[in-house]
């Protein structure tokens, strides 16, 4: 087929081809496929969280809303954040944005899907075997407990896990051994340098995560007592070992985002990026020390004090090149020629949003203050703000600014347009009520509360539809595009990257000839 | 000046009442916090629709100048927020060692997580549990402190009953800005100065199953007359006189035959005496060191022989775990904090 120059969606057809194709590109797409089917899942569970939330009392009884509370975020996590931005974006634009013909290990790449389908299978299971109501936290004790529905979801996260590792693998193979020739490292866009920071910490940070979960169940299962106190086990050491795999976790999921929004902040304002080697080297400096905070989430586990006065000051740390990358965007829209597109409104929107996000993390770094907002509702307002506020807003920028390379075909502005103002109003509104409320010392994972919470509880649950409203809308719009959009032109933003000099839709092997690279990614001159 | 001041005071608005001084203080450090990210976020997001709205695209092909780096720039913002953020780190840690700064002298009292309900123990042997009121409806137990006086909270998880398991829970009292997690098997500590009388809310923090959320309490703040009064008996809330909780520890040292290897006069037996055992420094055959406290001593008795103290034979001691309860441990710990 080499050089026969059709598209990657023409040639074989069948639902058969896609499931066993190589195609970077087609497993992007079943990615994205399989990711937006989560999304589904996991939004409608928050649905449900909020309603129970809409007015003091039971709507639900409180073991459904644990479980409702635990699906929200074992899928959301597990299934859709994590994979998200590396998985689909990743897949698709990795190779195109480095001038290969595909991933280093294809065969590789699809099994990773295999494993997260298998992961998602499990999961779904435990609802039939009574659910999972420990939270995606799993803390011990309250998780040996000797359910079946426990240990299988534990198994099930660790053959997530497996995806993650692999297509972590597969990605850093892919930056060192398939660039094309000119393209040295300094010359790889953001995009594929945070992809590449971000694969680096899923291999190294994921087994903890396996062996983890794999403990977990063996407790279940054999009673060995490590994490069991009645057996003389150490419940907190479950914590330490959580939270090293999850709070590097944190950065795989907002690195992607950071990686997506630079790429769109300089396509959009016709301009170089503003301190390419500071963004790329700060995601860097980000997933090395993240390796060492992982004992911010536990301050008031009774671990010793001067173990938490480490934790604080280092967590401090992170902060400085997250604010860094902020400082670069801003400076990169400074005389710029800014075009306020769908994908421009959602890195504003990004921008925006997780400048609150990051800022009220350090609120929760502050040994002092966190012992007061540790596990209320400002916890839950800060990680929706940099995971959901940043990695969503990311994911949907990234999806209609690559949606015309993807697809071939033009979306409409206007709806799309539409989609960002219900997700971005709308999330504020559900959200910074909730900074409130864990002001005010409403605790989290409540099923029922006081009713001195009621008001903002009510706004908050109004702006959860606003948003599940908007989701509606861009998948209006996506589909809108695919049925009946215009076709798209090979570049219609005037990026600079390789993946706009190839046809959209790309051809089954990229190029037809091997790029060759003479300069580095945001040439706007 | 004042403007800043008046939006400190105002910066508090959202907090709850602050009853201790500690609270009072975290206030401050809060209001600076605020200060400084609505300061920031006006820079940043203010900027960011500033050069929005001021570089907006003119034609179809502008042309902009080529900016890639500037070091000064790039110093300044990342230098600032270093700055605020070591601030930030610095005073925060500073607070959590007031709080952290146990008094010698506190008004102790044990703290039990059970699934879905806190109870209080007195040192005189009172115990405060959830009450129901004329509704059938639950009352949450109300525990009851002087103003003005250090009181130190021992907390643990323990069991509802043979069957059940004890899981985490988190003691969270907004007004006093403190929270702190109560495991099974271990007993931490938490230390409060109420400086307000008043009622105040206590929650758990830390996810336990179906009553999470309903797992209340309230903290009474009364003066110290009150207090004394209460401690009497007088006042209709406070139970009748039973055994102080060192007598319940005495009780419990006969009952499980601890008499039998430990003496209270100071002269070894098959065990170590207990006088003087309380806070004093222990060393073990294998080299190590120890401070006798409270998880030290619940250690001893659960699993003996991780440390066999010095001139003492390991296998001797047998091991109670599993046979005494959450509440005879507590009690012989403070029967032999009382053994000077
Ligand atoms: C059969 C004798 C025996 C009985 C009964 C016994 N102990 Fe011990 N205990 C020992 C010996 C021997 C040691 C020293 C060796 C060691 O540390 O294990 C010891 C050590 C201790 C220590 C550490 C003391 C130190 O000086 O550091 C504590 C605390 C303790 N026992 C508590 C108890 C309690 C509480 C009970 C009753 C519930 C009890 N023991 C019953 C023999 C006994
Ligand atoms: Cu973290
Ligand atoms: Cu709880």
């Amino acid at each position: 087929m080499a050089g026969s120059g059709k598209s990657y969606l023409e040639g074989e057809t069948g639902l058969w081809s896609w499931l066993t194709s190589l195609d970077h590109k087609r497993i992007g797409l079943l990615y994205f496929f399989s990711v937006a089917f989560f999304f589904l899942l996991g939004g409608i569970f928050a649905l449900l969280i909020r309603l129970e939330l809409f007015s003091p009392g039971a709507l639900f009884p409180a073991d459904m809303y644990n479980r409702f509370m635990t699906y929200h975020g074992a899928v959301m996590v597990f299934f859709v954040i994590i994979p998200g931005i590396p998985a689909i974006l990743g897949n698709f634009f990795l190779p195109l944005q480095i001038g290969a013909k595909d991933v280093a290990f294809p065969r590789l790449n699809l099994m990773s899907w295999y494993f997260l389908m298998t992961a998602a299978v499990m999961a779904l299971c435990t609802l039939l075997l009574g659910g999972v109501d420990t939270g995606w936290t799993f803390y011990t004790p309250y998780s040996i407990s000797f359910k079946p529905a426990t240990i299988l979801m534990a198994f099930a996260v660790f053959i997530a896990g497996f995806s993650s590792i692999l297509t972590g693998l597969n990605f850093i193979a892919t930056v060192h051994r398939l660039r094309a020739p000119g393209m040295t490292m300094n010359r790889m866009p953001l995009f594929v340098w945070a992809i590449y920071s971000t694969a680096i910490l899923q291999v190294l940070a994921t087994p903890v995560l396996g062996i983890t979960v794999l403990l977990l169940a063996m407790e279940n299962i054999f009673n060995i007592g490590i994490f069991d106190p009645a057996l003389g086990g150490d419940p907190v050491l479950f914590q330490h070992f959580f939270w090293f795999y999850s709070h590097p976790a944190v950065y795989i999921m907002v690195l992607p985002a950071m990686g997506v929004i630079s790429e769109l902040v300089t396509t959009y304002s016709r301009k170089t990026i503003f301190g390419y080697t500071a963004i790329a080297y700060s995601s860097l400096a980000i997933a090395a020390i993240s390796f060492l905070v992982w004992g911010h989430h536990m301050f008031t586990s009774g671990q010793s004090e001067v173990a938490a006065i480490t934790f604080s000051v280092l967590t401090m740390l992170v902060g400085v090149p997250t604010a860094i990358k902020l400082f670069n965007w801003l400076a990169t829209l400074y005389r710029g020629s800014i075009q306020m597109t769908t994908p421009m409104l959602y890195t504003l929107g990004f921008m925006f949003i997780f400048t609150i996000g990051g800022m009220t993390g350090i609120y929760l770094a502050t040994i002092a203050t966190d012992i007061h907002f540790h596990d209320t509702y400002f916890v839950v307002a800060h990680f929706h703000y940099v995971m959901v506020g940043g990695t969503l807003m990311a994911i949907m920028g990234g999806a209609f600014h690559w949606l015309p390379k993807m697809v071939g075909k033009m979306y409409n502005e206007s709806i799309a347009r539409m989609s960002f103002v219900f997700i971005f109003i709308g999330f504020n509104v559900t959200f910074f009520p909730q900074f409130v409320l864990g002001n005010m010392g409403m605790p989290r994972r409540y099923h029922d509360y006081l009713p001195a919470f009621e008001s903002l509880n009510k706004i908050s649950t109004i702006g959860s539809w606003m948003i599940g409203f908007g989701f509606l809308i861009a998948l209006y719009a996506i589909i809108q595009a695919i049925r009946s959009g215009s076709p798209a032109p090979m570049n219609p933003w005037g990026s600079k990257t390789l993946e706009w000099t190839t046809a959209s839709p790309p051809p089954h092997e990229n190029f037809l000839t091997t790029p060759t690279v003479t300069a580095g990614p945001y040439e706007f001159k | 000046m004042i403007s800043m001041f008046i939006a400190m005071a105002s910066a508090s608005t959202f907090m709850p009442p602050a009853a201790t001084q500690v609270a009072k203080q975290l206030n401050h450090l809060y209001a600076f916090m605020l200060i400084s990210s609505v300061i920031s976020f006006i820079i940043l997001v203010g900027g960011m629709i500033y050069f929005v709205y001021k570089y907006k695209r003119k034609t179809a092909n502008d042309k902009t100048p080529y900016i890639s780096h500037n070091h000064t720039l790039e110093f300044i913002w990342s230098f600032i927020p270093f700055v605020i953020f070591m601030a930030c780190f610095a005073w925060g840690a500073y607070i959590y060692k007031e709080m952290r700064t146990f008094d010698e002298n506190a008004l102790e009292i044990n703290v039990y997580g059970k699934k879905w309900v806190w109870e209080f123990e007195y040192k005189d042997g009172r115990k405060i549990t959830n009450g129901v009121d004329a509704n059938g409806k639950l009352e949450p137990a109300t525990m009851v402190v002087p103003v003005n006086t250090p009181v130190k909270l021992l907390l643990t998880s323990v069991k509802l009953s043979p069957e059940d398991k004890a899981v985490l829970h988190s003691f969270f009292v907004p007004a006093f800005r403190v929270k702190q997690d109560a495991l099974p098997g271990r007993y931490t500590a938490l230390t409060f100065t109420a400086d307000e009388k008043g009622l105040f809310q206590v929650f758990c923090a830390e996810y336990c199953g179906t009553g999470h959320s309903s797992m209340m309490a309230k903290i009474k703040v009364v003066s110290k007359e009150d207090f004394d009064a209460w401690v009497l008996g007088e006042e209709a809330g406070g139970a009748p006189k039973e055994m102080t909780l060192a007598d319940k520890g005495r009780a419990a040292y006969a009952k499980w035959a601890c008499i039998g290897c430990h003496t209270l006069d100071g002269s070894p037996s098959t065990g170590p005496s207990w006088k003087g055992l309380w806070g004093n420094e222990r060393s073990f055959n294998d080299g190590g060191k120890a401070v006798a406290d409270e998880n030290y001593i619940r250690e001893s008795i659960m699993d003996p022989n991780k440390h066999v103290v010095k001139g003492f034979e390991p296998n001797k001691m047998p091991t109670f775990k599993g046979m005494i309860s959450d509440e005879d441990i507590t009690a012989i710990i403070e029967f032999i904090k009382t053994l000077k």
